[in-house]
């Protein structure tokens, strides 16, 4: 299983597609590491830096429909390469939702009153993803603390802990 | 409590229930393009599964980048092309008979009513048209498609839409969808089949219907459906002709898949089209729809016609009905590219590409090029593009780049006026 922890990076916006995530001039890469550095390179946020702001980031928490548009899984792969393992969101668009449980990564909904009070907790939140207990805990710098329950479906359970859909898919069909 | 179109298909299809809200589903059709298949493929190989579960079961085509544009691409092409002989892939269609997949797979006849079908591109939507379940699906659910023939999908909730009224002349398939993308949101659909059903889509060939179920992802659709019917049966009529007497009892067979009267629908929306006037975006969300009046002379610097959306004859030949004996606009640059070579050769015949070259068009091979930034009409910053299209994304056709959705016939008249224009006048 993937490591479920770490700095977060906020995303304040709705709607963020895959074109955003990874451009599609970058799709004719045949490898995930070459994807990279242009981790959301074309994402339109006031404010974002891009040189910046993901360096040392593990867990995105935004806001409604995020990955919308293409079905690339390179958006769920230039994630990977770059240690996030985990999207928080209000909702997903279901192809992006699907292929993050396929890598055997996670992509957890949450009502907009859990976003908001992860959003309130600042840009140096630190958080972890209890599997076990479906519980993300989460704390920064001024020790303000939250703890929020989150559901997951049993067979996206499943697939988190064969560490993906292929893995899952070869031994039971 | 009566079943909708998709939940017959699930049932027929099931293989699994790996929990009580997902099923897995024998696949009919898995197909393939370049951009997601060749890393599927050598990640299979990497694996030690370099296997597919049935050749004849599995379509695929080069047609994002073609001809390769940089040895990048070449290789795409190559892996891919490696694969199919390796594998005894039969269909495979490569440089002179390539074309868009959603509009070539169909006209194969690979798409039947009840079928169930994958493809790594979430315009898979499109094939819906045709009385089946297709889905847009990522590199790893591709991977398992092609070595088990299988699919995860949650089970399905059907939103309908009910088209009614009459379209008046000017609007066609492209303006209604827009407009109910504009009702419904860019997530209205999320987690949805949206079923299209109503006096104005039983008249609809079937090029609308891909127009209508191509944009059902734009709305977070799973995927987009139509009832089979004899529309339906008389497109499909040449592959079909063999396993019935007669067209009427393909269409009495096909009824099997029609959802029930009682079908339970999570949701549903009635559009009265009597009134609607062409549709056009604005933004960089395909929600962000305007009446083409309130957007009259917003300059333009390109206009593309082509892609799964609207590359197909039907389009062509009313876009050509705008263009005939008119010359664009010397500030536009106009890009036509048929989507198959079929319909490259329908045009040919029918005068249309000549029509569209003495109108001052370029006309590109079939290919999705422009559509996705990629070839063939790549936008420089600060640029806009009016385009028959589905997606208006930030710097979608080239970074910086400006898109505006529109139909064929509003495309043509926008290239004509050199800015987005009423279609309406030109007619
Ligand atoms: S024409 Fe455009 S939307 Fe359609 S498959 Fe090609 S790239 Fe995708």
């Amino acid at each position: 299983m993937k490591d479920f922890s770490g700095q977060v990076l906020f995303l304040d916006r709705n709607d963020i597609n895959t074109d955003e995530i990874i451009p599609a001039k970058y799709l004719t890469e045949n490898s995930k590491e070459a994807l990279k550095p242009h981790i959301l390179e074309d994402l339109h946020l006031k404010g974002f830096n891009h040189e910046n702001d993901i360096k040392g980031k593990n867990i995105i928490v935004t806001k409604a429909n995020f990955g919308c548009g293409s079905s690339r899984e390179h958006a769920v792969w230039v994630f990977e390469v770059n240690e996030i393992n985990v999207v928080i969101a209000e909702s997903f668009a279901r192809i992006f939702r699907q292929n993050m449980f396929n890598c055997g990564m996670l992509a957890i909904e949450l009502s907009s009153e859990d976003i908001e009070a992860l959003f309130s907790l600042g840009p140096q939140a630190m958080l972890t993803v209890d599997m076990e207990h479906n519980l993300i805990t989460a704390e920064n710098e001024q020790d303000s603390k939250a703890a929020i329950t989150f559901t997951l479906n049993e067979f996206d359970r499943e697939l988190v802990l064969a560490g993906g859909w292929l893995a899952f898919a070869d031994k039971k069909y | 409590m009566g079943k909708t179109i998709a939940g017959k298909i699930f049932t027929a299809h099931l293989r699994d229930t790996p929990s009580p809200t997902n099923v897995v589903l024998d696949i009919d059709v898995v197909l393939c393009h370049e951009i997601t298949t060749p890393i599927a493929i050598t990640d299979l190989m990497a694996k030690g599964l370099d296997r597919v579960f049935d050749p004849d079961k599995i379509k695929a085509v080069i047609d994002h980048v073609t001809p390769a544009k940089d040895s990048k691409t070449a290789t795409q092409g190559k892996i891919m092309r490696d694969w199919a002989r390796r594998h005894g892939i039969k269909d495979f269609f490569d440089i002179g008979s390539n074309g868009v997949c959603h509009a070539l797979f169909p006209e194969k006849g690979f798409i039947r009513p009840g079928y169930t079908v994958i493809m790594g591109d979430s315009h898979t939507c499109t094939h819906g048209a045709f009385g089946a379940f297709a889905a847009g699906v990522g590199t790893t659910d591709l991977e398992v498609g092609i070595l088990k023939g299988v699919c995860s999908f949650r089970e399905p909730k059907t939103m309908k839409v009910n088209i009614t009224g009459n379209l008046p002349d000017g609007v066609y398939a492209k303006d209604v969808i827009l407009n109910i993308i504009k009702q419904i949101s860019v997530n209205g659909a999320t987690d949805m089949v949206m079923e299209f059903v109503g006096p104005v889509v039983d008249t609809m060939s079937m090029e609308s219907r891909m127009t209508i179920c191509n944009l059902a992802i734009e709305a977070g659709g799973t995927c987009g459906i139509c009832m089979p019917d004899r529309t339906t049966a008389e497109y499909l009529w040449p592959f079909i002709r063999e396993s019935y007497a007669g067209i009427e009892d393909a269409v009495i067979d096909f009824k099997k898949w029609h959802s029930d009267p009682d079908a339970d629908y999570a949701s549903e929306l009635t559009i009265d089209v009597t009134d609607l006037k062409p549709q056009v975006t604005f933004g960089y969300k395909p929600d962000e729809v305007k009446d083409v009046t309130e957007m009259e002379g917003t300059p333009i610097d390109q206009v593309y016609i082509g892609s799964c959306t609207n590359g197909r004859i039907e389009d062509l030949r009313e876009a050509a009905g705008i263009l005939a004996d008119r010359k664009i606009a010397p500030t536009v640059r106009g890009i036509l590219s048929p989507a198959t070579p079929a319909i490259y050769s329908m045009a040919l015949e029918e005068g249309i590409i000549k029509t569209f070259m003495d109108a001052g068009f370029c006309v590109t091979n079939p290919t999705c090029g422009a559509c996705l930034g990629m070839s063939n009409g790549v936008l420089a910053e600060g640029e806009v593009c009016a385009s028959t299209t589905n997606r208006n994304f930030n710097g979608r056709m080239g970074k910086g780049g400006m898109v505006h959705l529109m139909s064929p016939l509003s495309a043509a008249a926008a290239a004509v006026a050199g800015h987005i224009t009423d279609p309406r006048k030109y007619i």
